[in-house]
């Protein structure tokens, strides 16, 4: 699992950008609507005055004898008063005929209907708002028309929008910063519950795949649901493999035992050097094929234990000592002595089988390793911390294999012609791990191997 | 033969502005530095400290002063705007028409109240109000007139004293006296029948306050009406001999103002110009500007003072002008 997983962006990056990117789309059309609807106002405020002021004029207009007077009330240009001092031209037309005000004034397009017509156009090098409205006069000699067109620049009008602007901009920076914020605090609240879930996977041991029962958001329901029923499949098939490894190994080495008797009886019979040669190696080949198959055992006894480790004060002493007995005969097999060495008491927390059986293995492997008429050294160490050192004066470990020892099935190179199914030092390791400790290989300086179980 | 090209090109000006002055002064001419030309319808005589304190202060700067009548101001400064540096002008409402048309240089350093200025180009400097000024022997044993409505009764009860002897604007020649009428007309129906009662005592027409003032000190008239009061009291000579009545119905008064002209050549000098204007009626000082300042208790909402506003364009209109001119040519001209 260490190829290295391919990511596709930060998901907190994601979602902070999306915000941030949102807010700031948002501030942008709130300044634009509220600077536009401010203008549709303020040019509606405009618009109204001159409206007012273009009736009033035309509400003078009269004809007498014939011409068209037309007496502009004080008031109307009065009312166009603006604090920026906005400049003011009208024209007044009579039948199209210009009459007075600013002959340059007129629109150029002469409308027929009577509608009062609003325009912003350039008059005398200024943006202008430009009312033109018209009314119909009935004098002696029929019906004439009055066309006036009023203008106004717009300074007041721009010194009002220049505030507005500024205010919308304000509006607008300040609702940025606050989804800002709040895109932070979104983010870091959603993103907060994922690492919460993964904190809680990682803090997990190797071995629980149990389910997930803490509260999750309704969102990741499915993820932790999936989750859960990932994990189930695995430790089903997991404990389903290890049964099926121990009841193979079970049913293997019942018949390899009966096989073993018959090839010991046949050995007896046979004469032949050549087929002694033979038997011997059958009996050999039986005996690796049964160790291995109860080694099979022991590590599914010690994986099921370890998954459920019961713990109970045991005294390692007492342990090591009685496995030491136990394996005499075996040592004065090869003429090996063993040296243990202890302080007065050691005791610890765990299983004793489990820790048995990784002792057991070790002092095995020693037994193997050493040669013939030499000491196998135990020590049982207390502080700093519970530990138990084999140390034999074999060819000990190679150096470049030393850290591959302890996975399954892996053997020395250095081990050939020695029987061993491989799983001692899984074995002891496992044990090591389930108990909070591990297991230390080492070279002596003088020659052999130094194995550190640490508890 | 040389010194008679210097004389050409020293008399070219002359020949050029070929015009009929009301008076013409040059101040500081021998400066080193630069000219700049005014355009004034106040008299020299009033007007001369003003300039003479502000060449004091600048005495690099060289002033021409030339002085006409408002109307003629207008038409002058319109039909050519770069011969100009400085237009001064009672007629308010002229001033402004020539702002909005766009012919004047806004000075955005110039700070001033917003009442007394008008897009930053107009700036108001004197305070004058229009009174009723009158000769003390043609009243004396008879009450003196404060309001219009006294002065209607005073000549109606002695037509034989005031016959030929009434003045006042001729409205059609003075810019100043249009607007005062005008302004007169949108306050009260009192200035119609005014003006019907000199109508018909052969009212004297003037074209400026000066001949009014002249022709008032020496008896010739006994009454004027719509005189700048400010002209009368600058005199001291005429102090025994006249009489200036505000008017307590309803005062008229004027603001003076002054803007530069948006094709000058010396804008910073015209600017300094104006600020000098401002800087003087600020400090009230009477010895240089005899002219009354700006009234500053009275803010923008007193009535009586004419507002520096868009409506005084109203009564240029040509329809209203002329209905304007021949109503009140019925009611003066019998």
């Amino acid at each position: 699992m260490n190829n290295k997983l391919i990511t596709s962006g930060s998901l907190r990056n994601r979602l902070v950008l999306t915000l941030i990117g949102g807010g700031a789309i948002l501030a942008l059309l709130l300044f634009f609507a509220v600077r536009n609807y401010a203008t549709q106002i303020a040019q509606q405020g405009q618009d109204n005055i001159l409206r007012a002021s273009i009736t009033s004029i035309l509400d003078a207009a009269s004809i007498r004898d014939g011409v068209a007077e037309i007496d502009i009330p004080y008031a109307s240009f009065s009312m166009l008063s603006t604090p920026s001092d906005d400049r003011v031209f009208y024209a007044i037309f009579h039948d199209n005929k210009f009459l007075s005000g600013y002959p340059n004034l007129s629109s150029g397009v002469v409308k027929d209907d009577l509608k009062t017509t609003f325009t912003s156009t350039n008059f005398q090098g200024q943006m202008v708002r430009a009312v033109t409205a018209t009314r119909t006069l009935v004098g002696v000699d029929g019906r004439t028309l009055i066309r006036v067109t009023l203008a106004q620049t717009q300074d007041a009008l721009s010194g009002t929008l220049d505030q507005i602007s500024r205010n919308a901009a304000l509006l607008g920076g300040g609702f940025f910063i606050l989804a800002t914020l709040l895109s932070f605090w979104a983010t870091s609240a959603t993103i907060g519950q994922l690492m919460r879930l993964t904190n809680s996977v990682a803090r997990r041991g190797p071995q629980d795949l149990r389910a997930f029962e803490k509260p999750v958001p309704t969102e990741m329901l499915p993820l932790v649901k999936s989750l859960n029923s990932l994990m189930g499949r695995l430790d089903h098939s997991l404990s389903q493999s290890e049964d099926f490894i121990a009841e193979a190994a079970h049913r293997i080495r019942t018949p390899l035992a009966t096989v073993r008797s018959y090839a010991e009886a046949t050995l007896q019979r046979v004469d032949t050097i050549e087929n002694r040669q033979a038997m011997r190696s059958m009996i050999r080949a039986i005996d690796e094929s049964s160790r291995a198959a109860s080694q099979l055992l022991d590590h599914a006894m010690i994986t099921f234990r370890a998954d459920h480790l019961e713990r109970q004060d045991v005294d390692l002493v007492e342990l090591v000592r009685d496995l030491v007995v136990r394996l005499t005969p075996i040592a004065e097999m090869k003429d090996l002595t063993f040296d243990l060495k202890h302080d007065n008491t050691v005791m610890c927390k765990g299983d004793p089988v489990l820790i048995q059986n990784a002792v057991r293995n070790l002092i095995d492997n020693a037994l193997k390793y050493a040669p013939s008429e030499s000491v196998v050294a135990i020590r049982i160490i207390a502080r700093p911390k519970v530990q138990i050192v084999i140390n034999d004066s074999g060819k000990g470990f190679l150096a470049e294999e030393i850290d591959l020892l302890t996975t399954r099935f892996k053997r020395g190179q250095n081990a050939e012609g020695t029987i061993g199914s491989g799983l001692g030092l899984t074995i002891a390791r496992d044990v090591a791990v389930a108990h909070g400790g591990n297991l230390l290989l080492s070279n002596r300086i003088e020659g052999g191997a130094c194995v550190t179980l640490s508890l | 033969m040389c010194y008679f090209i210097a004389l050409i090109i020293c008399l070219l000006p002359s020949f050029l502005f070929a015009e009929e002055w009301e008076d013409q002064k040059q101040f500081n001419q021998f400066a080193s530095g630069a000219t700049i030309r005014v355009l004034s319808s106040t008299d020299t005589a009033i007007f001369a400290p003003v300039i003479q304190d502000f060449v004091l202060k600048n005495p690099e700067v060289a002033v021409e002063y030339f002085v006409t009548g408002t109307t003629d101001i207008e038409q002058l400064f319109r039909s050519n705007p770069k011969a100009f540096d400085l237009v001064i002008s009672s007629a308010m409402d002229l001033q402004l028409k020539i702002v909005n048309d766009g012919l004047a240089l806004q000075l955005e350093n110039v700070r001033h109240p917003a009442w007394a200025q008008w897009r930053q180009s107009l700036f108001a400097f004197t305070s004058e109000p229009a009174a009723i000024v009158i000769n003390r022997d043609a009243f004396a044993g008879y009450p003196v007139p404060q309001t219009r409505q006294d002065l209607i009764q005073a000549m109606r009860a002695r037509p034989s004293v005031f016959r030929g002897r009434v003045g006042t604007y001729d409205i059609r020649k003075s810019g100043l006296g249009y607007l005062f009428a005008t302004q007169d007309a949108r306050a009260s129906e009192t200035y119609w029948r005014l003006m019907e009662v000199m109508g018909s005592l052969d009212v004297r027409l003037y074209c400026c306050s000066g001949e009014m003032i002249d022709d008032l000190a020496d008896g010739t008239i006994a009454v004027a009406y719509n005189v700048l009061g400010s002209y009368a009291a600058a005199r001291h000579e005429n102090k025994d001999v006249l009489d200036i009545i505000l008017p307590s119905d309803f005062p008229t008064t004027m603001m003076r103002t002054a803007m530069v002209s948006k094709l000058t050549n010396q804008p910073e000098l015209a600017s300094d110009f104006i600020q000098h204007l401002i800087n003087l009626q600020s400090h009230s000082n009477k010895d240089i500007l005899m002219l009354s300042p700006l009234n500053t208790q009275s803010d923008y909402g007193d009535r009586t003072t004419i507002a520096l506003e868009p409506a005084l364009m109203t009564f240029l209109d040509t329809l209203k002008r002329r209905k304007f001119l021949a109503e009140w040519e019925n009611a003066v001209i019998q």
